[in-house]
């Protein structure tokens, strides 16, 4: 086996250093922000990527891993990484009140609980380190009362007055500078604002606290306590324990306080999903629609685009290249507009298709108008796709099989049945698997036109026309929040019918390559 | 407070020592005055509102030495702050409707902005409850919006004293023929619980029970309580008089209304713009009140400013959207962009008396009820509408409320 690089020559060897140095590049741009945040896997897996590509193609070795390279990393990137992530995601109780960790629910309420002494002064502010010329160090408020015209400085023991002596004060009467002290420039304050809005001068009733370039005196009515592991409010008394299994503070009585952390929920959310009364009962009438709209949009789509290719591909026809422009049209539309204007049309006051048609009938407002109505638009948008690869399919048929058939008297549609259909299934049978996999979970050609209608009024959460993904899709992000944990968990489960139908399919497949072969 | 006030007075005399004997007890002052701005605030909003900021805050902020960039956000901009904001991304500074307030609170990505006494007694006090969220404030409002009618002069010259005035007016228009349906009100066939709301409002229905400070009990649901049905009913009889339509989507009611095809129009000031280039004669009043029923009060919504609890530049963030959004020019020139009753007193009171159309909205918003910002208020929106489609499409009034408010309170207990 040759051991020469598939690019040679000088070409080749400029194609390779421009391509190297991209990645390069690329690593460089990644890292930055990495080294910042500190976060050393990601770096490492960064530096670990680079490394293994300039190995693989600066090495003369490691042909077929030149080729399997490229592919491998994109694979990982974009088909593994968010399946990963979406497995992680579904044993937890990621969604809104429960996203960051307990610390930040902590941070959280405790700010969310600052109120202002009633009566207390407004401050002007200005933030400095104590000593000369300082650049960080211990952080102190310097203090103006505009009304009484005292001066202030506080630090994490408390209040003191300062000697107005040693100060420059601007107009307003806020301290620029200050003896002892380096006091920021708004530039530097704003930079420290994390620390600033952080830091807190103790005073009997609460604390000074920066709001912008003022401070005032709060008190935070709710404190952490780690002892017990509590929040209590010094307002109502209640007191709120730590569920460090579903994530957040609770009182004896039931409250919850609204901030709360992600934590492991383990398998909660499958079993909500199998358990949950609202999703067994129509599950099995969900999931026959949509078996019923995936296999008829794959079948309507294909007979319409086969119809199309065969009567395009005829030796009698002028103009083919017009018309195969107009049938591709509805594909090169973006189809979110489309999907648009054929809900528009089926508007049983306003819309088009009534009017022409001198109808009445209210689309979307009958189970079976409703299910054709959304077929209908589904074909039109996807036998241009059929159409296409048809066309490819049958240019690419061996002339004589069929000329052979001729002779031997076979009748066209015979010749059809027995020889055409057959070849052009074996090729177009994974696309058709493929297409079955994406209508199964065509989220757009529901929500955006018959959006689930109609709806029985028992159920207002379950609609007709609904998919498995529109449906839970409404029953994930329709609650008090959005709830990931949950919806990655039902998205695993679809994951799985799709996976499974998809695989029976290929299987098939395979054998019947067998036969034809 | 006895420290601090110890403190103080130990202050006090040890000034009044240094000033006695005669130590330099003035500080020195410099000519430099007010806050220097630097680096660029970044402003989040939707990108049709981004529209009408942009230029208003690009103006103000040259005239103050600020930078600021204001972003339009296409999609989801409530999640995209969110995940933004958890990962250090954010912007500095959020502006949307006050009814996102629970949420964010629940993620800890705003916190409530110590407005001092002057400040909140500029502002409209229904704006100030409405970004009042578990009795804190946590952010500063400019503009108001609530629904109101406007109708079609010269067709119908007389402003209607009841609902049911109105939809009889509207039909005999229909009848006649001067007018193509009875009422230009946005429906679409999930139904619209922010367009329906006054009229359930008005037929005796309530969403959320309120307590003594007027904070929402979710735990309280209106459309739970037998009252829901009888006001479902009255909106059941609005449909069979075809005054609502589940047809009659967003591409229909406005535009009919000013091409003169309807006689009546139920929206709100963003409407006001394609209202007045139109060039039809028109009113604006209160939505009235069915007959002998409750007041037909519409939701109050706010247009606020909210600091990013975890942006970049907080200091700035929280002195700009302080005290210059309090501030009445800012709001003036925010009004003449996009014609929503400014919450700045002032501001109001100045902008009715060069437009009368301004103060007629900000009269039909008095005594509303604040758009509920509680997380459970989410869970809410869908199953109504629902029920509403449901309802004036002739469908069972009491299975398509007990419907509703079953899966709402099966959301929210989850």
């Amino acid at each position: 086996m040759s051991t020469r690089p598939p690019l040679s020559g000088v070409s080749g060897q400029l194609v390779k250093i421009l391509v190297l140095s991209v990645v390069a590049a690329l690593a460089i741009w990644a890292a930055t922000p990495l080294v910042h945040a500190g976060a050393w896997v990601g770096l490492g897996v960064v530096v670990a990527v680079t490394a293994l590509v300039f190995y693989v193609y600066l090495s003369p070795r490691r042909l077929p891993a030149k080729y399997l390279l490229p592919g491998t990393l994109l694979l990982i990137t974009f088909q593994i990484l968010p399946v990963l992530l979406t497995i992680t995601t579904s044993v937890t109780n990621y969604g809104d009140g429960h996203r960051g960790d307990k610390a930040d629910a902590i941070a959280a309420i405790q700010a969310a609980a600052v109120k202002e002494v009633p009566g207390s002064p407004r401050y002007l502010l200005s933030a400095a380190w104590r000593g000369e010329n300082a650049t960080d160090g211990e952080l102190v408020f310097l203090l103006t009362e505009p009304g009484s015209g005292e001066y202030l400085v506080g630090d994490a023991e408390g209040l003191e007055p300062l000697d107005p002596g040693g100060l420059t004060v601007d107009p307003e009467g806020r301290i620029v500078a200050a003896e002892g002290y380096t006091v920021m420039t708004p530039a530097e304050f704003n930079a420290h604002s994390e620390r600033i809005t952080g830091f807190a001068v103790p005073t009997e009733d609460g604390g000074i606290r920066s709001t912008g370039f003022d401070a005032y005196e709060g008190v935070s009515t709710r404190t952490y306590d780690e002892s017990c592991d509590c929040i209590t409010d010094s307002e109502t008394g209640d007191v709120f324990v730590a569920d460090n299994e579903n994530g957040y503070f609770v009182t004896e009585t039931g409250d919850r306080i609204r901030q709360g952390w992600q934590v492991n929920v383990g398998l909660d959310n499958f079993t909500r999903f199998f358990t949950d009364p609202d999703v067994r009962g129509p599950f099995t009438s969900i999931f026959l629609w949509n078996m019923m709209f995936a296999v008829c949009s794959v079948l309507f789509t294909f007979v319409l685009g086969l119809l199309c290719a065969m009567a395009m591909n005829h030796d009698r026809i002028r103009g083919k290249t017009l018309y195969r422009v107009l049938m591709v049209l509805p594909y090169a539309m973006p189809s979110f507009a489309m999907l648009l204007v054929w809900r528009d049309m089926f508007n049983a006051d306003y819309g088009l298709l009534n009017q022409l048609l001198g109808l009445e009938l209210d689309w979307f407002g009958e189970t079976w108008t409703s299910r054709a109505a959304v077929l209908l638009v589904n074909t039109w948008l996807g036998y241009p796709y059929m159409f296409l690869i048809c066309t490819g399919a049958l240019q690419a048929l061996p002339r004589d099989t069929l000329e052979a058939a001729r002779i031997d008297g076979a009748t066209g549609f015979q010749a059809f049945r027995k020889i055409t259909l057959p070849l052009l299934l074996v090729a177009l049978t994974p696309l058709l698997i493929s297409s079955f996999a994406f209508n199964f979970n065509n989220f757009n050609a529901i929500q955006l036109t018959s959006g689930g209608h109609p709806f029985p009024d028992a159920s207002p959460q379950t609609g007709d026309t609904d998919l498995l993904i529109t449906y839970t899709f409404r029953l994930a992000f329709n609650g008090s929040g959005v709830d990931y944990g949950y919806a990655a968990a039902v998205s695993m489960f679809i994951f799985t019918i799709v996976a499974v139908i998809s695989g029976i399919s290929f299987a098939r497949t395979r054998k019947q390559e067998e036969v034809y072969r | 407070m006895r420290t601090k006030t110890a403190t103080l007075a130990v202050g006090a005399a040890l000034t009044m020592a240094l000033a006695a004997c005669g130590g330099d007890a003035e500080p020195q002052t410099t000519d430099e005055s007010g806050i220097d701005f630097q680096g660029t605030l970044v402003i989040w909003t939707d990108e049709e509102r981004a529209e009408s900021l942009k230029p208003v805050v690009q103006e103000f902020a040259d005239a103050n030495g600020i930078e600021i960039e204001v972003q339009g956000i296409a999609e989801n901009l409530q999640d995209q702050f969110v995940t933004a904001s958890e990962q250090g991304e954010g912007p500095d500074i959020l502006v949307q409707a006050h009814d996102w307030i629970g949420n964010l609170v629940q993620n800890g990505a705003i916190e409530p902005i110590p407005l001092t006494e002057e400040q909140q007694a500029a502002m409209n006090p229904d704006a100030l409850r409405a970004v009042t969220y578990d009795g804190q404030i946590y952010g500063t409002p400019y503009a108001m919006e609530n629904l109101a009618l406007i109708r079609n002069t010269d067709l119908a010259p007389e402003a209607p004293a009841t609902i049911e005035e109105m939809v009889a007016t509207g039909n005999e228009l229909k009848d006649a023929g001067d007018v193509e349906d009875v009422l230009s009100i946005e429906v679409g066939k999930d139904g619209n619980p922010y367009n329906a709301y006054p009229f359930y409002a008005s037929a005796g229905g309530y969403l959320f029970g309120q307590d003594a400070e007027g904070n929402y009990d979710p735990a309280d649901l209106g459309l739970a309580k037998p009252e829901a049905v009888d006001a479902f009913e009255k909106l059941a009889w609005l449909g069979e008089e075809g005054a609502m339509k589940t047809t009659m989507g967003p591409e229909h009611a406005i535009p009919m209304f000013a091409e003169g095809k309807t006689a009546f129009l139920v929206t709100g000031p963003w409407a006001m713009n394609q209202i007045r280039e139109a060039g039809i004669s028109y009113d604006i009043t209160p939505i009235p009140s069915f007959e002998g029923g409750d007041p037909a009060t519409p939701f109050i919504g706010t247009q606020t400013f909210f600091v990013a609890s975890k942006g970049e530049n907080k200091a700035f963030a929280q002195e700009f959207v302080a005290d210059f959004i309090t501030g009445a020019d800012l709001a003036t020139k925010l009004y003449e962009s996009d014609p929503r009753p400014p919450v700045n007193i002032e501001a109001a009171s100045a902008a009715a008396e060069s437009d009368p159309d301004m103060a007629k909205f900000l009269a039909a918003g008095e005594g509303g009820y604040i758009l509920p910002a509680i997380p459970e208020m989410q869970a809410v929106w869908e199953p109504f509408g629902r029920a509403h489609a449901a309802v004036i499409s002739g469908d069972d009034v009491e299975a398509a409320v007990k419907g509703a408010a079953d899966a709402i309170q099966e959301a929210i207990g989850a």
